[in-house]
């Protein structure tokens, strides 16, 4: 019969729009837990930005430089300018600066100035991937949206850096699985 | 590395009858048949009408820079499946013409167009040569090797200035519009005269009968687009109407071109893989199969088992995730204002956070590497693929089944609309759910099954209609099938072991040949062309992209139709700009 097909549509509409009012009103606590998850009953979407959802510990945005705080207060960074992430980035949107002795003007592992343009910057993971000594890592924090562009996007290493506790909040699994082959390989050597 | 090819006895025949216009491609690493312009299509017109090979895939060429050479490249297909053909033309950079083959194949007709607009080559007999993706007047050819871009830095990455010497220093101050592009001091914009829109025109209204029996309507052109909401992006149909009937209608591209595949040769081979996620973006996993599958096949590097059925896994989910997705957003182009595709939506979501948690992004997921897989899955993310398929998928495709199906809205929108016979499907080369909803069952999984579709037990839908309605039922029928190959994807999966082959190393070298891969993506058949010359970085890159290739087909589906309907036709190929512009 003609019409049938709408008035099923309308049903379907009219439920939806129930489901969602009652989970939202009366649903309370457990229809919020499932929200956004393969159990969500009525409402599915998460009211950003008063509530947000946890992202994965593989998510990535950005990467940072890792380091540790010596005995004496001073940043210990963890990169030695070798130059992997500058050479594998897709956008190479990431410079670095050797440092050099000052008295012999030999180049030292360390860099002296590591810079990344995100706006350039695809997030992609290439740098953090291939970096051999776990000095430069994919961040969590997506909410970087500002009202000026230009020089204000190119990241400097002050900017960049941020502490090896930090990383192990944001990214346990990885970390633990790092320690430990840092672990095997310090035994072993 | 792909070594000397060994002749099938076809094709023995085939070059025993055209000497010595014909013969193998002998250099190492390459294959295919050498053909001489003069003689491509009497060879071409042997292999359709005497050898079946009926479908062509992708035309594309090569620069030989600094040889005087162009190779265009020609891939044929039998739709009953099988081994393709590859057929090569080589012409001269000084005058480069080859011989059109759109009249045996009017799928060439985008493809030749894009040559010319890329590398230069005319193409002799071809109807309608203008530029595809560049504007009238714009100088040069940008896939020629010779040809640099204004913010030039260095022929191939990595650049040098970035390491170990790097100077930050930020795009705009590269800007074109300040000094790193020079004008002559007496050049004033206002006296270029660009042909703007006139050669569209009339290509548009060349070939149309003046219609004198009839009542007298005036003709009138409309353009829809590039900004409008149906057109799914930035994209123009130009259509040339008498009344509300559509009598020529031709897209005009190029709004979102970045040249994806300059950028391709510019970059290293693994640099191209996140670039590849940008093509397709609704279905980025596809994209990274298909180019992962083709730089391996000149690697030698095949996945391990668990890297092969965690490839597979991925595939199948971007197709559900696009699949549903394209059938809410037919239902938007229908005026269904947004509900049944948000609720379509849901299913996508729930995929989007797996490839979240495994790849590391929603959409842009990086996620194959040459040799297999980036990492593992987790137990976790696992369950919830299962739950996925299990559970909830074959429930929430059924609720869309009952919803949609049956709908008189959709019914008499969608029936008899936009309809391509098998015949003009298979010659405008269409693929995927446009070529099977049309009546030809070819499914590269199945037709030239790659990695392990092989293993699987699944039917390859297909429709006889060729409407718009069954392109809708084929892109259903196709996530059940999804849904079937991923519960015997996670029955087999092994529960342990590497995922990826061969050692991590962020410079590949791969060895020179020449290799084309192709993958059925949830918009059709997705080649990859690659040219290695033994570098890091490839020498030739090339997309065979679905979505831009279903579009030869949008006139012959539109013409004789509703304008109305020209958007839900347009709705039903499902294109994705991103891969249609490149």
């Amino acid at each position: 019969m003609n019409g049938t097909g709408i008035i099923k549509g309308l049903a379907v509409t009219i439920r939806h729009f129930f489901s969602t009012y009652f989970a939202d009103q009366f649903g309370l606590g457990r229809a919020k837990a499932k929200r956004g998850t393969m159990m969500a009953e009525g409402l599915f979407t998460v009211q950003y930005p008063e509530e947000s959802v946890t992202v994965p510990e593989e998510f990535r945005v950005i990467p940072f430089l890792v380091y540790t705080i010596e005995e004496d207060g001073q940043k210990k960074y963890r990169c030695t300018a070798c130059g992997i992430c500058a050479k594998v980035c897709p956008t190479q949107c990431i410079w670095i600066t050797r440092m050099k002795n000052e008295e012999t003007g030999k180049p030292v592992p360390e860099s002296a100035e590591f810079y990344i343009d995100i706006d350039k910057c695809m997030n992609c993971g290439s740098c953090a991937e291939f970096c051999p000594f776990d000095a430069i890592k994919m961040d969590h924090d997506f909410r970087i949206a500002s009202y000026t562009s230009g020089d204000s996007h190119i990241y400097n290493k002050e900017r960049l850096g941020k502490p090896l506790e930090y990383y192990a909040k944001i990214r346990p699994t990885n970390y633990a699985q790092e320690e430990a082959q840092r672990a095997a390989k310090a035994q072993a050597g | 590395m792909s070594e000397l090819t060994v002749l099938h006895p076809e094709y023995e025949a085939l070059l025993q009858r055209f000497a010595p216009n014909v013969e193998p491609d002998t250099r190492p690493g390459f294959s295919g048949i050498v053909v001489l312009p003069a003689s491509l299509i009497e060879v071409v017109t042997y292999l359709k009408e005497q050898m079946g090979f009926d479908y062509l895939s992708s035309v594309t060429a090569v620069d030989q820079y600094p040889d005087d050479q162009f190779d265009v490249i020609y891939h044929l297909y039998k739709t009953i499946g099988g081994e393709g053909l590859e057929l090569k033309v080589f012409t001269t950079r000084e005058n480069p013409v080859v011989p059109s083959v759109t009249q045996l194949y009017p799928g060439a007709d985008f493809q030749e167009r894009e040559i010319w607009d890329m590398f230069g080559i005319r193409f002799s007999g071809h109807y309608d040569l203008r530029r595809l993706l560049l504007w009238e007047g714009f100088s040069g050819f940008p896939l020629r090797k010779d040809w640099h871009e204004p913010l030039f830095e260095e022929e191939v990455k990595p650049y040098k200035s970035r390491w170990p010497e790097g100077r930050a220093f930020h795009k705009e101050q590269t800007n074109p519009f300040h000094d790193n592009v020079q004008y002559p001091k007496e050049f004033d914009p206002e006296s270029v005269s660009t042909d703007a829109d006139e050669s569209l025109y009339k290509a548009l209204t060349a070939n149309l009968a003046n219609d004198e029996d009839g009542l007298h309507t005036d003709r009138m052109v409309v353009n829809i687009g590039p900004q409008h909401p149906s057109t799914h992006g930035v994209f123009r149909m130009s259509a040339v109407l008498e009344g509300e009937t559509v009598v020529a209608l031709k897209p005009v591209l190029g709004y979102m071109h970045r040249n994806h595949e300059k950028i391709g040769e510019r970059n290293t081979f693994l640099q191209n893989m996140p670039f590849t996620d940008r093509l397709d973006y609704l279905s980025s996993m596809s994209n990274n199969f298909g180019y992962a599958i083709t730089v391996e096949k000149l690697l030698g590097l095949p996945p391990p088992e668990r890297g092969e059925f965690l490839r597979v896994m991925m595939a199948e989910l971007t197709r559900i995730a696009s699949h549903t997705m394209s059938i809410g957003f037919l239902l938007n182009d229908l005026g269904a204002f947004f509900t049944p595709s948000l609720y379509a939506l849901e299913e996508r979501e729930l995929i989007l956070d797996i490839f979240e948690s495994v790849a590391g992004s929603r959409m842009m997921c990086n996620y194959f590497r040459f040799g297999g897989v980036v990492r593992d899955i987790s137990a976790a993310d696992f369950a919830k693929v299962k739950y996925l398929v299990e559970e909830r998928l074959p429930r929430k495709i059924d609720d869309l089944d009952r919803y949609l199906t049956d709908n008189e809205i959709v019914r008499s929108r969608c029936e008899g609309v936009g309809v391509l016979t098998a015949e003009e499907a298979i010659a405008c080369s269409a693929a995927g759910p446009i070529l099977r909803a049309s009546g030809v069952p070819y499914d590269i999984r199945r037709a030239d099954p790659y990695s392990i579709y092989d293993r699987f037990e699944f039917d390859v839908c297909y429709r006889n209609h060729g409407d718009v309605y069954d392109r809708y039922l084929v892109r259903l029928d196709e996530i059940r099938q999804s849904i079937r190959i991923l519960k015997q994807v996670i029955e087999q999966i092994p529960p342990e072991g590497p995922v990826m082959n061969g050692k991590v190393q962020y410079l590949v070298k791969v060895p020179p040949g020449e290799s084309y891969g192709r993958v059925e993506g949830p918009r059709g058949e997705l080649g990859f062309y690659v040219v290695s010359d033994g570098k890091v970085n490839p020498k030739r890159y090339h997309v065979r992209a679905p979505s831009l290739i279903n579009l030869t087909g949008l006139e012959k589906m539109c013409v004789g139709g509703k304008i109305a309907d020209a958007v839900t036709i347009l709705g039903s190929v499902d294109i994705v700009l991103g891969e249609v512009d490149r």
